[in-house]
């Protein structure tokens, strides 16, 4: 047990990024995914059913391949195959957006629940603990990298964690300075410059939107593996919402998402911590404080948010 | 939108030397066709999907018939419709106004933890009647209050309302949790809940079917008339069908999406009052139906009529009641119905699609309901 005293203390503080790495990168994937659609013009509501199914793959993979990767791999099939009900009903037939984003996530809650009862419900199987990679160097410093445990977690991550960074950095430069970012970009700005251009709106949209459904899924699968080392029903507790809101407030920027992301994993995994320390804050108070947050953020800074012009609207060829 | 408008004009021009009853029984089996296939198709898929759990679909769907309508069990479905109706009449409400109040949940629990942390008391200390008034409209005024802050915001600056009320109701989930577990606490248990409720609403009488059920339908009527008859329904679905057009009109938009939003959530802090104060009579942390997620796709179904979603919520209501059942003799778990629940509204789009394509009659969706989402965070520049 650790007194209250010792909450201020850099071990502490390494606990708390530590443990906000942690929470925080489901949903970096997840919002890095739903920037990449949202600049394309896809809104996806259905996230948090894609985390789900991802999940739950990524579970049944790592358990019966017993490799995490296997997990990731299987997380990310099950996201792109749920975001192609996305891609057939959204971009290619033109449906509503939202109405089709609530119908993948209330689908994604219930089959992972039921096929989760009806095959783990008695065993409830947990998977193996996860292997991390230190970073060298940087994971024997003394003081800065300790954790409540005594251990050095926060240099030493899985090494799902620094490829996710990496992408982060990727996808910025992606949008910033390639073609292909720049096609990204029309397609959610002004899809009909696109079109004209000689680039089909549909099809870049839709890989937007399948990349959109691997990187939920991959969020969903390491929650599953390296989170929570298990499944349950309604495991992402609304974060695929969480990631949506992320994804709007960084303007779909990608370093931004992945400064959000880890804000609301501290916020995520801030109540554990505090209790661990001793001081016995209500952990409602501390889940409530992110969203708390981004209410008060919307208030002072409502006018400055932006989002591409043609989002959730399907684009018609020659339709004014 | 403009193009919608046109070719509606000219299916009216073509159909009108038709007498006006055949036009009006063929929108009527047009809409009804529309409503009930995506049903039809859902239940088949959810057939296959039955069969492929290793499950008997027949006898599975004849389980919830037998455990939802047979002997008197349809007044435990009869029970479920008050809180169900309750909410669908609030998102018939906001979602004509082309506002998606998402927070439904929040606004729920909220009432619901406030309903059952005074009633205990307040149904011992003031007549029966008067404190079940007093907690209807406790829970209402909870429920419209937590819409407040996403209505001005939509109102003021055009921010996007599917993210704050998202918010707003993550936020009110946690607070109600905060209620239960402090000031609304039973002292007499060490479990997180609330005092029970020693006196509920009456029954109807001869039934087990509480008066909140009367109350739900009473809702019904009301929203239905005020959205149908009156010029506030009206101003509400232009604002809905064309923000732009209605500013023209001369109407007060914020005023109305702020007017709106609170009689949502009103409806919504009401359906968690009948279901507290006819039913579950205490409140437990974690406790969260969720109700308005399954409902959404219902309210779409009868096109945001308030009148035409009473059948379906009655469907919907003995499906979850007897679906409980079944799927626990199924030994499949009760989220199963959420399964169902999707396909529904996945078939529901494209059932519409095909109907667009076909010209038949009007869509579920308000043209400009999209609009809702284009600028989002954006301060609308024109509207």
């Amino acid at each position: 047990m650790i007194l209250a005293s010792q909450v201020w203390t850099q071990v502490f503080w390494t606990s708390v990024l530590a443990g906000g790495l942690l929470a925080g990168v489901p949903l970096m994937f997840t919002a890095l995914g739903e920037a990449i659609s949202e600049r394309a013009g896809v809104l996806n509501i259905g996230l948090e059913g894609m985390m789900l199914v991802g999940a739950y793959a990524g579970f049944l993979g790592a358990y019966y391949g017993h490799s995490m990767w296997f997990g990731y791999l299987a997380g990310m099939g099950a996201g792109m195959l749920a975001s192609c009900f996305m891609v057939v009903l959204c971009v290619w037939l033109g449906l509503d957006q939202i109405v089709v984003g609530i119908a993948i996530t209330l689908a994604g809650e219930g089959i992972t629940s039921v096929l989760y009862q009806s095959r783990f419900s008695t065993t409830q199987p947990r998977l193996g603990g996860v292997h991390t990679a230190p970073i060298p160097l940087l994971d024997r410093i003394p003081v800065l990298g300790r954790t409540i445990n005594g251990e050095y977690p926060l240099f030493s991550q899985p090494l799902l964690v620094y490829l996710g960074l990496a992408f982060a950095v990727l996808l910025a430069w992606v949008f910033h300075s390639t073609n292909i970012g720049l096609n990204l970009r029309a397609a959610g700005e002004r899809p009909e410059a696109l079109d004209a251009a000689g680039v089909s709106v549909v099809a870049t949209r839709s890989y937007a939107a399948l990349a959109t459904g691997a990187l939920a899924g991959l969020g969903g699968a390491y929650l599953a593996i390296a989170g929570t080392g298990g499944f349950q029903d309604f495991l992402t507790q609304g974060q695929g919402y969480m990631a949506i809101v992320i994804a709007m407030l960084a303007r779909g920027r990608p370093i931004a998402v992945v400064v959000f992301s880890l804000m609301f994993g501290i916020a995520l995994s801030l109540s554990g911590l505090l209790q661990i320390a001793g001081i016995n804050l209500s952990p409602e108070v501390v889940h409530m404080l992110p969203f708390a947050a981004i209410i008060v953020a919307l208030m002072l800074f409502a006018r400055r948010a932006y989002l591409p012009p043609a989002l959730a609207l399907p684009y018609v060829r020659g339709a004014r | 939108m403009s193009t919608e408008t046109v070719t509606g004009e000219t299916q009216l021009a073509q159909r009108r030397p038709r007498p006006a009853r055949t036009v009006r029984a063929g929108r009527v089996l047009d809409g009804l066709i529309r409503s009930v296939v995506p049903v039809v198709l859902a239940l088949g898929a959810g057939a296959i999907l039955l069969l492929a759990l290793g499950r008997h679909p027949l006898a599975f769907y004849g389980d919830i018939w037998t455990n939802g309508v047979e002997n008197s069990a349809w007044q435990d479905s009869a029970i479920r419709m008050a809180p169900f109706l309750l909410i669908a009449a609030g998102l018939t409400v906001i979602f004509r106004a082309n506002i998606w109040n998402l927070g439904y949940n929040g606004q729920f629990l909220l009432g619901a933890a406030l309903v059952s942390g005074y009633g205990p008391g307040l149904v011992n200390d003031i007549p029966l009647w008067a404190a079940m008034v007093v907690l209807f409209l406790l829970a209402g005024a909870v429920g419209a209050l937590w819409t407040l802050i996403p209505a001005v915001l939509k109102a003021r600056y055009g921010t996007n309302e599917i993210i704050t009320t998202l918010m707003m109701s993550f936020i009110g989930i946690d607070l109600a949790s905060i209620l239960i577990k402090g000031p609304f606490h039973d002292s007499t248990t060490p479990l997180p809940q609330t005092a029970v409720l020693t006196k509920m609403l009456p029954n109807i009488p001869g039934t087990r079917i509480h008066v909140g059920l009367l109350v739900a339908f009473a809702a019904v009527l009301v929203v239905h008339y005020v959205l149908t008859r009156t010029s506030w329904g009206l101003r509400l679905q232009i604002m809905g069908a064309n923000p732009r057009a209605a500013r023209h009109f001369g109407i007060d938009l914020p005023r109305l999406i702020v007017v709106a939003f609170l009689v949502s959530g009103f409806m919504v802090g009401l359906a968690a009052a009948a279901d507290i104060l006819g039913l579950q009579g205490y409140i437990r942390t974690g406790w969260n139906p969720a109700y308005g997620d399954t409902i959404i796709p219902f309210v779409f179904l009868a096109r945001l009529n308030a009148l035409a979603v009473v059948p379906f919520i009655a469907f919907f209501s003995v499906v979850s009641t007897g679906g409980d059942i079944a799927a626990a003799d199924a030994n499949l778990s009760t989220n199963f119905l959420l399964v169902l629940v999707g396909l529904i509204l996945i078939f529901m789009t494209v059932i519409e699609y095909l109907g667009r394509r076909r010209e038949l009659g009007a869509s579920y969706l308000t043209p400009g309901l999209r609009q809702a989402l284009r600028a989002p965070l954006v301060r609308r520049r024109s509207t």
